[in-house]
């Protein structure tokens, strides 16, 4: 039931056809066409057109995309989009992923489902990433909408098993429950059991990153009777006996995640298993693969053959096991695995895989204290590139890797889009120039003119940036760690990068110059982090004055033990005046003085020049007690001396007390906690104004 | 004003201060400037390179996060295999999820099964630097055995009805493997999961013969008390 708009009269009479150019047919038409339109961005521009378009998208769009939560708050977005059936909303920063983000920051989905329960009242799919889910919301998700069907939640946290079994338990229609990798509290399987019995339509089921044990039994009844089952990813509990049994229940599974696969196989089960895999002629993405044994692997060869995606991300392979897997995969166009597989792994994937796309090595163990050096190096993805043409996404985690293999890689694959790099060993150079590895992303930046997302790792100088600048010229996300040499850097990528979206930094010696050379920028992007860098409290204020359209917060790390309440504590410099200049002002009475000078010389400068000097104030700068003392008879002539934020001491002012005693000194004492160095910085575009529920270690400025 | 008012620093004179006791600090009038044992200053300001420079590399280091923390109390627990390494741990790095954190994490860590017990136990082999110690703990774990290290071999017994009960092991391959057979790191390397099998079903296990496997045995503790 879609709400009706309300069409003014188009009165032959009105001025508007004569001064407008009206549309070329009714607005049902047009937005009829329109309601074909799937791409959001296609859809966006669509509304700038004219207003009558902008009115007939509006109303025709069902699906939507919030890619900050942040940045439109519920009543804007339900006041413009009255049609909605499928939300994606995403939420705190993707280095939360990592652990820079402290817990509670915010991104609750509850104010959201509340205004979604009146104004999307037949709302039927949700999707989040990164935001806090409570059991309570999900409870209310349940109840809330009659039609609703897909829930999809990765990386959230929030909410346990409960909140599950309420979703099971009241979504007659439900056909999708995607439970990815969530900080999720795993209580119980119980949730499996809450599907009703007559419950026949999901689709859609992954269960696969959920530990707590589900009854098999109602797992089975629940597979037989969904007969549209396309996708089921169970939990590594699942032994080979169950897995079979559930197979041979559901051979037209698209998607099959496997539980562990290390038990022991007798001859019977291994030909039962095999057979069973043999039958999945649909079969197109397999993952899973908790634990596996060599001799498990054959069983799933007959199933390789349609294979587009395999998963192995979580078992460690060796390059054998691999390579003869992948030697029944001649299709596979998405491959996802651990380094224990090695270069000679890799090779095997540019021999055997020539229709691949995306590529990811992970990491198998920690690097920092794995003693014996494996993974993968330049060797094996130089092998992959040399085979595999289309490649075009690339996350690749190594321990070590020369400018010259990543040139001659993209050499080989020019459209890359996606082209992810981390060289786990931070700032480590070319192992064989010791040189940085600047050219090698200087190299993907203008050999692949494609590239819509690039991370950089290794020793990088501010001209890994200076190319990025240049030449990424569809780059829209950017995630930087541990590199470049100075501000510089971040202000390459600011003023070049025309479409750059999502910019996050951490560890990286870029301060207040590089966050504040491009304002305009940020009106452009979505989001900006920086952690761990050199930008202070007053550049993030000032970022905050110039451009309120822009949320800036700090999320503040050091607690109010550990600080030194200091309003000095981390300011930044800026060289500005020439202070010996002013022993030609002869004239000067007033002088302010904000942020500047990089001695005692300075003021020294100053007291001694400027004869009818009267009122000196001055804020943030450099001077101490050798300039406070330099000229004590000065201040006899004066009419007041201001100094805050400089490094002069209570000892320093207690001597001038002393040696002036017609003079008044006092010291103003602060005991705030502004002082403090910005830790984290976090600023992005949004219309919804400052948000209303941040925690107190976030600073709205 | 005379100079016995003058708070003077005995080595120092006006203009040449100790810029050192000099630091800014707003603490109360009258306070003194403490400096411990450890080096830690009250009451005083972090210089400009402290503060502006985060010392990139360290800088995420917090030893209240409980990752790093887990981390140093697993070293200290997992004995001398493992040593903290010079490059700090990280927050966050590398940038890989909690979930794939925790496989990375729990590689080495199989299931322990004992014949005739209904329960598995989960072992974490890094945490072990010989087999003498793994069987130790073993039979902490399943605490009806004991060791009895008879005729050189590694059996535990269960003194309550004499049962012998002799360690094997599946490795990468699918092979079953009696424990001992080859040397430690290699043995922790191969090794998907435990069974503590009777030892009369222990005959014949694998291809070698059981007289071969005495001498293997022999051999590879013979090796480890060298290491």
């Amino acid at each position: 039931m879609n709400h009706k708009r309300k069409n003014p009269d188009p009165s032959p009479d009105s001025d508007e056809s004569t001064t407008q150019l009206s549309s070329p047919f009714p607005d049902e038409v047009l937005e009829r066409v329109l309601s074909l339109l799937n791409s959001r961005k296609d859809r966006n521009s669509v509304s700038l057109v004219c207003k009558d378009w902008y009115d007939a998208e509006r109303w025709s769009r069902t699906h939507v995309f919030i890619g900050n939560c942040y940045s439109v708050s519920p009543e804007i977005l339900t006041r413009r989009f009255p049609n909605i059936r499928s939300v994606t909303l995403k939420g705190k920063p993707r280095f939360s992923d990592f652990d820079l983000v402290p817990p509670k920051w915010g991104a609750y989905v509850h104010s959201w489902l509340l205004l979604f329960a009146t104004k999307y009242h037949f709302l039927e799919e949700l999707r989040l990433k990164r935001m806090t889910v409570s059991d309570e919301s999900l409870k209310f998700l349940a109840l809330s909408f009659p039609n609703f069907k897909a829930l999809s939640l990765l990386s959230c946290d929030g909410f346990s098993t409960d909140g599950l079994a309420s979703i099971t338990t009241h979504c007659k229609n439900l056909t999708e429950l995607d439970i990815q990798e969530n900080d999720i509290d795993d209580k119980s399987g119980k949730w499996l059991s809450c599907f009703p019995e007559n419950f026949m339509s999901l689709e859609v089921l992954n269960f696969a990153n959920l530990n707590s044990d589900v009854n098999f039994e109602a797992l089975e009844r629940l597979v037989s009777r969904c007969k549209s089952l396309k996708v089921l990813k169970v939990n590594e509990n699942m032994t080979l006996e169950q897995l079979h049994r559930l197979l041979v229940l559901a051979p037209h599974l698209r998607e099959l995640g496997t539980g562990s696969l290390l038990q022991e196989l007798m001859p019977r089960q291994h030909s039962e298993l095999k057979s069973a895999f043999n039958n999945c002629k649909n079969l197109n993405i397999l993952s899973g693969f908790y634990e596996v044994t060599s001799i498990f692997l054959p069983v799933l060869y007959p199933a390789c053959t349609n294979l587009t995606f395999l998963n192995l991300s979580y078992a460690a392979l060796r390059s054998d096991e691999l390579s003869n897997l992948l030697i029944h995969c001649p299709l596979l166009q998405r491959l996802w695995v651990q380094d224990s597989v090695e270069d000679e792994g890799l090779e095997a994937v540019g021999s055997n895989c020539p229709l691949l796309e995306e590529l990811r090595v992970f990491p198998a163990s920690d690097p920092f204290e794995d003693e014996i050096l494996h993974g993968v190096t330049e060797t094996g993805f130089l092998a992959v590139s040399y085979g595999c043409k289309k490649l075009h996404y690339v996350l690749y985690f190594c321990r070590q890797m020369t400018n010259a293999a990543v040139a001659t890689i993209v050499q080989n694959c020019p459209d890359f889009t996606h082209f992810r790099l981390c060289i786990m060993n931070p700032r480590q150079p070319d192992y064989q120039t010791n040189e940085p590895m600047d050219e090698a992303f200087g190299a993907v930046v203008k050999t692949c003119t494609k590239l819509r997302r690039l991370a950089v790792s290794g020793l990088l100088t501010d001209l890994t940036f200076e190319y990025i600048g240049k030449y990424a010229k569809n780059l829209e996300t950017l995630s930087v760690a541990f590199a470049g040499s100075s501000d510089w850097g971040m202000e390459c990528v600011l003023k070049g990068c025309p479409k750059l979206r999502k910019l996050e930094i951490r560890d990286c010696p870029f301060g207040n110059a590089a966050l504040l050379s491009s304002f305009r920028k940020y009106e452009s992007m979505r989001s900006l982090w920086m952690s761990g860098c050199k930008v202070t409290m007053d550049g993030c204020r000032l970022l905050a004055q110039e451009m309120p359209r822009l949320n800036v917060e700090v999320i503040r790390e050091c607690g109010n033990d550990g600080c030194q309440a200091d309003k000095l504590y981390g300011q930044e410099r800026m060289p500005h005046l020439l202070f010996s200049l002013f022993e030609l002002c002869t004239n000067l009475e007033t002088l302010s003085v904000a942020f500047a000078g990089s001695s005692d010389w300075g003021m020294e400068c100053v007291l001694k020049g400027c004869p009818k000097l009267r009122k000196l104030e001055i804020r943030d700068c450099p001077f101490g007690n050798a300039a406070l003392l330099s000229s004590f008879r000065k201040y006899e002539s004066m009419r007041s001396l201001w100094m805050s934020g400089c490094k002069v001491t209570m000892d320093g002012c207690r001597l001038l007390a002393q040696e002036m005693p017609r003079l008044n000194v006092e010291v103003i004492r602060e005991c705030g906690n502004d002082g403090c160095q910005a830790d984290k910085l976090y600023v992005y575009r949004s219309v919804a104004g400052p948000r209303k529920d941040a925690p107190p270690f976030v600073l709205t400025l | 004003m005379s100079p016995e008012n003058r708070n003077y620093m005995p080595e120092s004179d006006v203009v040449g201060l100790n810029l050192k006791e000099t630091e800014l600090t707003l603490g109360l009038p009258g306070e003194t400037r403490v400096t411990t044992d450890t080096g830690v200053k009250f009451g005083t300001k972090r210089g400009f390179s402290e503060t502006i420079d985060l010392n990139l590399g360290r800088s995420n280091v917090k030893c209240h996060d409980k990752v790093c923390d887990d981390e140093l109390e697993n070293d200290v627990l997992g004995g001398a295999t493992k040593s903290l390494t010079e490059k700090a741990q990280l927050v966050g790095w590398p940038p890989v999820r909690a979930s794939r954190k925790n496989v990375m994490k729990s590689c080495k860590f199989i299931k322990v099964a004992v014949d005739g017990a209904p329960y598995l136990r989960k072992v974490d082999l890094e945490m072990y630097n010989s087999y003498q110690q793994l069987l130790s703990a073993l039979e902490d774990m399943f605490s009806c055995l004991t060791i009895r290290n008879y005729l050189s071999e590694r059996k535990l017994m269960d003194p309550a009805n004499g049962v012998e009960y002799v360690a094997t092991y599946e490795d990468r391959d699918g092979d079953w493997m009696l424990v001992g057979d080859v040397p430690w790191k290699m043995f922790v390397e191969s090794c998907k999961r435990v069974r503590l099998m009777k030892s009369s079903e222990a005959i014949g296990l694998a291809p070698r013969t059981h007289k071969n496997v005495q001498a293997q045995l022999r051999k590879s503790l013979s090796q480890a008390s060298l290491e």
